[in-house]
């Protein structure tokens, strides 16, 4: 079952990489996607899994000899939530770049490095050019 | 007392979210939180200063199951730094931020992401830390994209995606973490770690941590994102970030390095002893083709980090304790910077060099602003720099390694003419006509007021070098002896 989930994270891992290097913004998102997927399930894993074995010590504070550990649920209960929230922030955010250059091509956002609303600075980079 | 530093910033978020129509009232709650922190901190520095490193169990679960917040020196001089940048830069925001920007949420980001801040400062739990890093980053997309100008909006995406993938990168080292260790106490990791001594597991799991960091903190070759996306935001925005989140993460470095991975140093620290020299050579080269002030400025906060990273890499006490003298002095010399930089801009109208010019002729007082924290950030004595930048030399001439001294020496060089450029275009030279130039307007002293507080800030840190360090030398003892740490989270060494 462990060697399942490996490879599964692994592939997931390998799948998110691939499409964060895509040039489509809307691809890049789910490969973000499929990356914190991987990572949770890694994190699911990184104590052993175990079936039907209760993850409490009763009221007698008797500890069983096998145990389920809780605390890698607890901690892809958070992780998961903040990848929603961060997630839901990331695409309004590509919405909005949409919306304010018309595009979804990484390629065409050089306006950090060039400014585009400069009209003069523009022609004469243009003048530069030729 | 040791939890104030996060309940603070939180609970005026919160009370700045319910007064979300009055902007005065946003305003002025930002300015008294900043204060209180600043005097909270002020006192948790004076305790563990004087009783040690304090140390709380939230929920009083004991040490190794709960979360334990935890406060060494290294973590109270951060604290109160922090703080100090964060009040000047809430008392900059009453002009420097436009109406718009502050009625869409502002000032209460500005809360949660000092919250963040502080948490990750504070908290001495792995997964802890990973929330508040969360918490961080999270107010700081937002930040970086408020008032969606297309610019904003573009360096936004680069830098949303690239942090993302840190954060992920993170939490698989943690997911990793877990299972070798069974923990995520650091002090208890750190105790478990050490037993494992040099296993190529915890090399990898340590390679993990400092590539996460690395982007988080824009060392080479990792800090593509900084320059694509700083200079968009307006510039009390860019201040804010320089002063806090990249030193956030060296602060999460220089933790993790000294508390739990420092038995592999052999490899791992010449990893960082690499980086260290390109990113201070990648920086000052990246800067020295940029006529954009606030790009400029971006480029050498990436050349700074090389230095605190090459504090890292020595790894000898003196130099831990050059690094935190480092990052101090330019956390305040940069903030500076930028500060008198939007004043360049609110005067003139443009960050850009060939645009500018002749402000030393009509505003001598405004230039001096500009010129004192530059020398410093250049390495100049009588400045702070110039001792930061001393102490780095010394430690490596005792550890031998004589190439990063001269990487760093040719850097200083490079950073003073950087610094001449800025002086010459935008404070000398007579300016061309442009369309931009408007020598009447004046400045507010909402603007004036914390840059020159700042200036003298640096100032006097460069002034007091002595005893200043003598304090950093103190938090870089605590950090190279992490069994003290451990004495003071888990009780006993067991």
């Amino acid at each position: 079952m462990l060697i399942l989930m490996a490879i599964t994270a692994g592939v997931l891992f390998a799948a998110g990489i691939y499409m964060i290097l895509r040039r489509s913004l809307v691809k890049v998102l789910v490969g973000i996607l499929l990356l914190s997927y991987a990572a949770n399930l890694l994190l699911f894993n990184s104590a052993p899994l175990m079936r039907g074995v209760p993850p409490l010590i009763d009221t007698l504070n008797n500890v069983p000899g096998v145990y389920a550990d809780p605390v890698p649920q607890a901690l892809i209960l958070t992780a998961i939530v903040i990848s929603f929230g961060v997630t839901a922030f990331a695409v309004v955010l590509i919405r909005q770049v949409y919306v304010v250059t018309g595009n979804s091509d990484l390629e065409s956002m050089h306006c950090t490095d060039i400014p585009c609303d400069d009209e003069e600075i523009l022609s004469d980079l243009e003048d530069e050019i030729k | 007392m040791i939890v104030f530093p996060i309940l603070i910033p939180f609970a005026f978020a919160i009370l700045s979210v319910f007064l979300w129509e009055y902007q005065r009232v946003k305003r002025v709650l930002a300015i008294i939180g900043t204060g209180l922190l600043v005097v909270t901190n002020i006192i948790i520095f004076i305790n563990v200063q004087q009783e040690g490193i304090h140390v709380l169990q939230v929920g009083n679960w004991p040490a190794p199951y709960g979360i334990s917040l935890v406060v060494d020196l290294f973590s109270a001089i951060m604290l109160l730094t922090t703080s100090i940048v964060a009040f000047l830069l809430a008392i900059y925001s009453w002009k420097g931020i436009d109406t718009q920007r502050r009625k869409y949420g502002y000032f209460p980001l500005f809360q949660f992401l000092l919250m963040g801040v502080n948490g990750s400062l504070c908290t001495g739990d792995l997964f802890n830390l990973y929330v508040w890093f969360e918490v961080m980053l999270m107010s700081s997309f937002v930040l970086i994209s408020l008032g969606g100008e297309r610019s904003q909006i573009e360096g936004g995406i680069k830098y949303v995606i690239l942090n993302l993938l840190a954060s992920i990168l993170f939490l698989s080292a943690i997911g990793l973490t877990y299972n070798l260790a069974g923990t995520l106490n650091m002090a208890d990791l750190a105790l478990r770690f050490q037993a494992v001594h040099s296993s190529g597991q915890v090399t990898m799991i340590a390679v993990l941590f400092l590539v996460a960091f690395g982007i988080k903190s824009a060392i080479f070759p990792l800090f593509f994102w900084l320059p694509a996306s700083y200079h968009t935001p307006p510039i009390t925005v860019t201040a804010l970030f320089s002063a806090l989140l990249t030193k956030v993460g060296m602060y999460t470095l220089i933790r993790f390095f000294t508390l739990l991975f420092p038995m592999d140093s052999q490899y791992t620290h010449t990893i960082i002893l690499i980086s260290a020299g390109f990113t201070m050579l990648t920086g000052v080269l990246g800067a020295a083709s940029q006529t954009d002030i606030r790009r400029l400025l971006s480029f050498h906060i990436i050349s700074q980090i090389g230095y605190i990273l090459m504090g890292l890499g020595l790894f000898t006490e003196y130099a831990i304790a050059a690094s935190i003298y480092f990052l101090v002095h330019i956390i305040l010399a940069k903030t500076a910077l930028f500060l008198s930089a939007g004043m360049v801009e609110y005067i003139q109208g443009s960050f850009d060099l060939k645009q500018l010019g002749g402000l030393y002729k009509n505003r001598v007082g405004l230039s001096m602003l500009f010129l004192l924290p530059a020398l410093s950030v250049a390495g100049l004595p009588p400045f702070s720099g110039f001792f930061a930048k001393l102490g780095l030399i010394i430690a490596g001439f005792e550890s031998g390694q004589y190439f990063i001294i001269g990487v760093a020496l040719v850097v200083s060089l490079m950073t003073l003419f950087s610094m001449t450029k800025v002086w010459n275009e935008a404070y000398w030279k007579t300016p061309k006509e442009s369309k931009y130039l408007d020598q009447q307007r004046t400045v507010s002293a909402w603007r004036w007021v914390p840059s020159l507080i700042m200036v003298l800030l640096s100032v006097l840190l460069g002034l007091l070098a002595n005893p200043i360090f003598e304090v950093s030398q103190a938090a870089a003892a605590q950090l190279m002896d992490p069994s003290v740490y451990i004495r003071a989270v888990l009780g006993v060494v067991r």
